[in-house]
C-alpha cells in the first residue's frame, strides 16, 4: 500500500519545520508540499472520502501535518505526575513521548527515542534525576537534555567517541508544554497558538466546570479498536448516534434526542462540546417515529446505579468534550474520565481511559463513580456499541474507495446547535483536519 | 473439589449462553467486579464492571439480550484448578487462573482474556455459592469491547 512518495512527503515537512524551528535538517529553502492526491467532493463537508480513512500515505501524512503539526495533544493528568522527578510514557499520535516532571517542578515532554541509535527510552512510570536508555546506557535530565554518552572517552585510551564529539546542546525532540485546569498537552509544532485560545471559550469553561477541583485517579484501561483513529473521532462528535444506536441510554432516560441540550461548536470547528440534561422529557417525538430504542416494559431490577448526585449543580447529565485531535472527556452522571485517542496503524486505534473522581468524594459518591463505571467503558452499557459499530464502519472500506460517506444532518455548517440530531461537530472535525492536510 | 466443581458449572453457563443463570452463582448481596490487575496492583478501584447485588447481574444480562448492540460471540473458558488460599469471614477463598477465547459468528477466534479470578465462596448452604468473584484481567488492553461476563 506505502506509496514511494510517501517518505519524500513526510520528510519534506519535517524538515521544512524543522528548518523553520532554526534546525539542521534541510538546506536551502523550507518546503511545504501539497500535493496529496486526494480528490475531495464537492459537497465539501457534507460529504466525507472514505479513502481518508484506509489510505497509508495519508496516516503518514497525518503524523507530521496534525500530530507533530500546530494541535494540542493531551498528555496526562496533571496528577499522574505529582512529585518532581515523575515521569512515565505516553504518546502524540503513534510517536512515543516521554513527559516529566523536572526536579524544579516544571513540566516537559520530549520523545521517547534515543538521541544514539533510537531505542525506546521509556516503557513505565519512573521516578529520578535522570532517564538513561537501556541499549547504551546513554543519559537525559527530565527536559530532555542529553547528559552522558557511556564511554565517550573510550577504556584504556582505546575507543570511545571522536574527540569533537560533544554531549552539548544535543537535545530529545521536544514539545512544547501547557496545562489547563490539570490538563497536561503538549505540541511539536512552534506555531501551535496558546493553549486556551486553541481550546476556545466555551470548551475551556466546559473543563474547568468539571475539573472544578482537586481530582483522584480512580484506574485506568485499554481499548483496542479495528478501526482508523477518525472513524473513533467521528462517532465521538457525532451527537445523532446517541439514542439510536445506545438503547440502554435511551431505556432509561439518560439522554434522549428530546431533552434540553445541545451541541457546542468551537469557532474553528476543531473542538467540541455535547451535553444534555435529564429534565424536561417528552415522549411524543419518539411515539411518532416508532424507534426501536423505545422498550417501554423494560426496567432495572437495581436502579442504584443510577442514584447519582448533581455534582455540578447544573442539572447537566452528560457532558462530552473534544479537543482535536484526539482528546476526549465526559461526565455522563458522576462518571467522569478523559480518554486518548491513538492512532497505532491505519486500521487499528488505541483508546486509553483515565477514570477519575475528586479527592474529596465520601465513600458514598466512591460507589456511586464504581457502579457508574457500569455505563462509560470498553464494557459500558452506553459505549460497547461503538466499539462494535467502528469496526462496522472499516470493515466496508474496500468498496467505499472512491465513495463518500453523507453528513448532512443539522444543515452543512459548523456551528453550534441547540439540538442534539445534528452532524456539525462532525463537520467542524473535518473542517479542522483538511485546513491541516491541505485536502 | 467443591471449588473447583462450581468454577466449571459457571464457566459452563457463560460458554453454553445461558447467562439467565449466570446470577444464580452469587450470594446476595455479593461483589462481582472486572479489573484489571495493573488497577489492582496501584490500588485503584475501577475496572470495567461491577455488581454488588443479584439484581445488578441480572440487569447486565437483561441489556445484553435487549438493550446492547455488539457483534454476535461466545467464549470458551478454560479454567485452571483452583488453589484454596486461606479461608476468611466464613468464606472459602480461591484463586483460579483462567483464559477465555473470544469466537465471533464469522469464525473469527482469538484470546481475549487472560486472567485470575479471586473468589470468596459461601459454602453454608445446600449449594456452593459465589460471595465474592473477582475478575482480575492481566492484559491491560480490551479488544473491541467487553460485553458477556468473564
Ligand atoms: S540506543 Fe540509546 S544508548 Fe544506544
Ligand atoms: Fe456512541
Amino acid at each position: 500500500m506505502m506509496r514511494p512518495c510517501v517518505f519524500a512527503d513526510v520528510r519534506a515537512d519535517r524538515d521544512a519545520a524543522a528548518a523553520l524551528r532554526g534546525g539542521d535538517k534541510l538546506v536551502g529553502r523550507p518546503r511545504l508540499r501539497n500535493d496529496i492526491d486526494l480528490v475531495w467532493p464537492k459537497e465539501g463537508l457534507r460529504r466525507i472520502p472514505y479513502e481518508v480513512y484506509a489510505r497509508e500515505d495519508i496516516y503518514a501524512r497525518e503524523r507530521a501535518r496534525i500530530f507533530e503539526g500546530p494541535t494540542w495533544n493531551f498528555l496526562c493528568l496533571e496528577i499522574e505526575l505529582p512529585n518532581p522527578g515523575a515521569y512515565r510514557a505516553t504518546f502524540v499520535g503513534d510517536v512515543p513521548v516521554i513527559v516529566a516532571r523536572h526536579g524544579d517542578g516544571t513540566l516537559h515532554a520530549f520523545e521517547n527515542r534515543c538521541l544514539h541509535r533510537g531505542a525506546m527510552l521509556c516503557l513505565k512510570p519512573g521516578t529520578g534525576k535522570e532517564i538513561s536508555c537501556v541499549y547504551h546506557n546513554w543519559t537525559y535530565d527530565l527536559t530532555g537534555r542529553l547528559t552522558g554518552v557511556a564511554f565517550q572517552k573510550g577504556v584504556n585510551g582505546k575507543g570511545g567517541m571522536p574527540p569533537e564529539f560533544s554531549t552539548a546542546g544535543r537535545h530529545l525532540r521536544q514539545l512544547r508544554v501547557a496545562t489547563f485546569a490539570g490538563l497536561v498537552f503538549g505540541t511539536f509544532a512552534d506555531d501551535t497558538p496558546a493553549l486556551e485560545t486553541y481550546l476556545g471559550p466555551e470548551i475551556a469553561a466546559r473543563i474547568r466546570r468539571v475539573m472544578a477541583k482537586p481530582i483522584r485517579p480512580m484506574g485506568s484501561v485499554s481499548q483496542y479498536l479495528h478501526s482508523n483513529w477518525k472513524v473513533y473521532a467521528d462517532n465521538l462528535r457525532d451527537s445523532y448516534h446517541a439514542s439510536l444506536l445506545h438503547l440502554f441510554f435511551t431505556t432509561f432516560k439518560l439522554n434522549r434526542l428530546s431533552m434540553q441540550g445541545g451541541i457546542i461548536v468551537s469557532e474553528n470547528g476543531a473542538n467540541h462540546v455535547s451535553y444534555s440534561k435529564m429534565a424536561s422529557d417528552r415522549d411524543d417525538d419518539y411515539d411518532a417515529a416508532k424507534l426501536r430504542a423505545k422498550q417501554d416494559n423494560f426496567g432495572l431490577s437495581d436502579r442504584t446505579m443510577l442514584q447519582g448526585r448533581d455534582e455540578f449543580g447544573d442539572g447537566i447529565t452528560l457532558q462530552i468534550l473534544t479537543v482535536f485531535p484526539g482528546f476526549i472527556m465526559h461526565q455522563i452522571q458522576n462518571s467522569l474520565a478523559v480518554r486518548q485517542i491513538l492512532p497505532k496503524r491505519v486500521d487499528e486505534t488505541e483508546l486509553n481511559w483515565t477514570y477519575f473522581g475528586f479527592a474529596d468524594d465520601d465513600d458514598a459518591m466512591r460507589t456511586i463513580r464504581l457502579k457508574q463505571t457500569n455505563l462509560v467503558g470498553p464494557g459500558g452499557y452506553i459505549s460497547m456499541e461503538d466499539g462494535a459499530v467502528v469496526n462496522f464502519v472499516q470493515r466496508t472500506l474496500p468498496g467505499g474507495i472512491g465513495d463518500a460517506s453523507i453528513v448532512e444532518m443539522g444543515g452543512a455548517g459548523t456551528s453550534s446547535q441547540d439540538t442534539r440530531v445534528t452532524e456539525s461537530a462532525v463537520r467542524g472535525f473535518w473542517h479542522a483536519y483538511r485546513e491541516r492536510m491541505g485536502v | 473439589m467443591v471449588v473447583d466443581n462450581l468454577q466449571a458449572r459457571y464457566v459452563a453457563a457463560i460458554d453454553n449462553d445461558r447467562l439467565e443463570d449466570w446470577p444464580g452463582f452469587f450470594t446476595d448481596p455479593c461483589r462481582y467486579e472486572i479489573i484489571s490487575a495493573e488497577n489492582v496492583e496501584q490500588n485503584l478501584p475501577l475496572g470495567v464492571f461491577f455488581a454488588d447485588s443479584r439484581a445488578m447481574l441480572a440487569d447486565r444480562v437483561a441489556s445484553l439480550r435487549r438493550a446492547n448492540i455488539y457483534e454476535a460471540q461466545r467464549y470458551r473458558h478454560i479454567v485452571s484448578p483452583a488453589l484454596v488460599l486461606p479461608p476468611a469471614d466464613n468464606l472459602t477463598r480461591a484463586q483460579t487462573n483462567f483464559l477465555v477465547v473470544r469466537i465471533m459468528l464469522d469464525g473469527d477466534m482469538r484470546l481475549f482474556m487472560s486472567g485470575r479470578y479471586l473468589d470468596a465462596i459461601d459454602l453454608s448452604g445446600p449449594t456452593a455459592l459465589f460471595a465474592e468473584k473477582r475478575v482480575i484481567f492481566d492484559n491491560r488492553r480490551i479488544d473491541t469491547l467487553l460485553a458477556l461476563p468473564i
